[in-house]
């Protein structure tokens, strides 16, 4: 008995694994029309290769994978491509996005297609090619294309391989039922991913306890292989990636390093029977064991089913009682979301479609106070705080909320079901996650517009400068011209200069008519001023002071003096003229 | 001349004060030369909450001369495209009480939005390209012009100045990329009688 390590945390949910494994592994028949969603993994989305009413073989390729974390996808059934546009697709937010919808002919032809027998003898970056071409991506729920895990370039050499077959949520049975009915092809994949990765020293098969059967199916086939089935105590959720690692090896993962990181790869044992369909049969992936369970359906079973096939096409086929269902689900009941319409298709994840009844999962109960019990904290698997969590969640603390580890938290829900007060801790947890990642975005983005305006700011004011230094140079040309002509015109301007300035005083002259005139006419405006002063002092001797009447006399002498004045300049005036004019007559 | 000093214990003092004064002084000088901090550090710490759009709104010619303003005194809460969670940011590193946006300089946008130049009607007059202060339109005189839609930061400065009206503000497509989980709905909205219709609605659909 290998030995095993405890991790901290984790619940008991019911498992209600039972209901579905009463019947071995069904197939489904073939839906009238399949859609295939082009964005299916992590990564970038495929890009469709085929046209409207183009006609494809099962299997035959139908979009490419873009860039290098991407996975190319294959026609399901033989068919004719009847539409390549936005649908609903299996997504908690219900929205739409690219797929490829074929209509099926139901002759299910196989495009031709041909394995590897002796895989041993092939190079290990040619078998990743072909699980890179074979479109196969983790099957256990995250969809991280596998070639990129099997890939070299790891930073430490692998000795340790983990097939993940724990299976840990409830009601889910996928992997259960396929390890019981199909043990010595997954041995066979693990066979090939041990070559790949060169033959790692440890090699184990991580399983819950609450799986006798799987063990006992896996047992002989492990025999002489080097693989050892570690079977370990059933606790929800045993089955996170490094949750699985501590059961099985004691090591810790750091926060935000990957399994590679320490010499370890993890991958579903589901993934590991694609890889042996793939390389030994060269299937591309195009079907997965889906499980069809809850009470709202009469027949609750395992079905091989391909990708693309609509959900409301397996209810049909499993006796399903749409007034009984509560919610349906994609996924367990921990970590599943609810689908809000029946036809969204299975995809490459897709490993469980629940349609309970309301007795199984009643709707939710309306989240009171949070009474600080702390019990959420002993549920928690990362031994986080997910109090505290909550806390700086409903604050949009989001300092606080990565100094307290939110990006370590796997979602698990293992908190939300222990919380005697129904808090929806996680969808708080998760909707603290996209606001802190859209607010790094938009960081990175206004980061980017400072450089920007910057730069623009600074062309500007170098376009200004520029411009600045140009006239300042086209100034100085001009004052060097005007300098240059002056210098040549030279000595003859001062006499030039006395020229104009006499010309301009003779302009200036009156002639003595004029003056005469003028004179005249201020000794009018003085003899008037007179007059109107003596009038002024007349009226005014009746009733006026003294002292008025002083100030009216001085005006009217100074009136008078005026006038004389004026006349004395007049008759001077007149002398001077007599003087001139005899002078020229002489 | 020591044994004299040692014999007025004033002039001891003094001389031994005014000593560890220049020294002290150097050391002071010396360090606010070799740690000198260009410029001014809390316009930096401002300048990085806002959110970098340049639209102006607030009255200053960019958001780096608003955060210089800001750091000399000014109210906080001119941003409308930064909204209350900016006024909150700046508040909690000012330490000073988070006021309401003041609606004097414009209304916090719901939707994100960028600019649209609707190209068949562009005359090509480069007037919206001198107006962006991100230089994210591109086109030459006469020829048609066309907006980097990454590029944008919805600032608005390029509708006005456009004689032709070619341009409108298009909120920017939310789609699977960008959507992330909602809150989950309040308290409040959970009491069971104002649960009941919502929760047949569920049942129905």
């Amino acid at each position: 008995m290998t030995k095993t390590w405890v991790t901290p945390g984790g619940v008991h949910p019911p498992e209600n694994k039972h209901q579905s494994l009463t019947l071995p592994i069904g197939a489904l028949p073939i839906p009238e029309k399949l859609l295939v969603p082009l964005s299916q993994h992590i990564g970038a989305p495929a890009n469709a290769c085929v046209k409207v009413g183009q006609k494809v073989l099962k299997g035959q390729k139908i979009a490419d994978a873009t860039g290098s974390v991407s996975v190319p996808m294959h026609a399901p059934t033989s068919g004719t491509i009847s539409a390549i546009e936005d649908r609903p697709i299996a997504h908690s937010s219900g929205m739409s996005a690219p797929c490829i919808e074929i209509t099926s002919d139901g002759k299910d032809n196989w495009i031709d297609h041909e394995g590897i027998a002796d895989f041993e003898h092939s190079s290990p970056q040619a078998l990743t090619k072909i699980i890179a071409d074979a479109g196969i991506a983790g099957m256990g729920g995250a969809g991280f294309p596998s070639a990129i895990k099997l890939s070299p370039g790891h930073r430490r050499p692998i000795d340790t391989l983990i097939v993940n077959a724990t299976e840990c949520e409830p009601y889910i049975t996928a992997d259960d039922s396929a390890i019981r009915e199909r043990a010595a092809e997954i041995i066979e994949g693990i066979g090939i991913l041990s070559h790949i990765l060169g033959n790692p020293s440890n090699i184990l098969i991580g399983i819950e306890d609450n799986k006798p059967e799987a063990i006992a199916a896996l047992q002989p086939h492990v025999a002489d292989s080097g693989i050892s089935v570690v079977s370990f105590p059933t606790k929800y959720p045993s089955g996170g990636e490094k949750q699985l690692i501590y059961i099985l090896t004691g090591k810790e993962l750091a926060s935000g390093t990957l399994p590679a990181d320490a010499g370890m790869v993890c991958i579903n044992i589901g993934t590991t029977y694609a890889i042996k369909r793939a390389v030994v049969n060269g299937e591309p992936l195009i079907s997965r064991v889906t499980t069809m369970t809850g009470n709202a359906c009469g027949i609750n079973r395992n079905y091989e089913t391909l990708i693309g096939t609509p959900v409301s096409h397996m209810l049909t086929h499993s006796e399903f009682n749409e007034a009984a269902c509560s919610r349906l689900v994609m996924g367990g009941p921990m970590m599943g979301f609810s689908l809000t319409s029946a036809d969204v298709p299975v995809v490459k994840t897709t490993n469980c479609i629940l349609a309970p009844s309301y007795s199984e999962i009643p709707d939710d109960e309306p989240a009171q106070p949070c009474i600080r019990c702390g019990m959420c904290a002993e549920a928690c698997p990362a031994s986080l705080l997910p109090q505290q969590l909550f806390w700086y969640s409903q604050a949009e603390d989001h300092d606080r909320l990565e100094a307290h580890n939110l990006f370590d938290c796997i979602e698990c829900g293992a908190c939300s079901y222990v919380c005697p007060s129904n808090i929806p801790l996680v969808q708080h947890y998760r909707h603290s996650k996209g606001e802190i990642l859209k607010a790094r975005e938009e960081k990175v983005k206004s980061d980017h517009a400072r450089e920007r305006f910057e730069f623009h700011q600074q062309r500007m004011e170098q376009a200004e400068k520029d411009k600045e230094a140009k006239r300042a140079a086209r100034r100085e040309a001009a004052e060097k011209a005007k300098a240059s002509t002056a210098a040549a015109s030279g000595a003859g301007s001062a006499a030039d200069i006395i020229a104009a300035a006499q010309a301009r005083a003779a302009a200036k002259k009156v002639s003595p008519e004029q003056q005469q005139a003028k004179f005249e006419r201020s000794i009018a405006g003085a003899e008037m001023r007179v007059q109107m002063a003596t009038e002024k002092l007349a009226e005014a001797a009746a009733d006026q002071t003294d002292e008025q009447k002083n100030i009216l006399t001085a005006a009217l002498d100074g009136a008078k003096q005026k006038l004389e004045q004026a006349q004395a300049r007049l008759a001077d005036h007149i002398e001077q003229h007599k003087e001139l004019d005899s002078e020229q007559v002489k | 001349m020591i044994e004299s000093i040692a014999q007025q214990p004033i002039l001891a003092a003094l001389i031994a004060l005014v000593g560890l004064g220049i020294l002290f002084g150097a050391l002071l000088g010396y360090a606010a030369e070799k740690f000198k901090v260009e410029g001014d550090p809390i316009v930096e710490q401002i300048d990085e909450l806002l959110p970098q759009t340049q639209c102006g709104q607030c009255g200053f010619p960019g958001c780096k001369p608003y955060a210089e303003s800001i750091a000399s005194g000014d109210a906080i809460n001119k941003c409308p495209p930064g909204g209350q969670s900016t006024i909150n940011a700046i508040a909690s590193l000012l330490d000073v009480p988070a006021p309401e946006l003041d609606a004097e300089h414009g209304e916090e946008a719901d939707l994100k939005t960028v600019a649209y130049i609707r190209e068949d009607e562009c005359i090509g007059c480069t007037k919206c390209i001198q107006a962006c202060p991100v230089d994210a339109i591109l086109g030459a005189a006469k020829l048609m012009h066309t907006v980097i839609a990454d590029e944008c930061t919805g600032c608005d400065l390029c509708v006005e100045p456009c004689p032709v009206d070619c341009i409108d503000m298009l909120p920017v497509e939310e789609g699977l990329k960008q959507w992330h989980w909602p809150a989950p709905l309040k308290t409040a909205d959970l009491i069971a009688s104002d649960r009941a219709p919502h929760s047949d609605e569920g049942r129905a659909a």
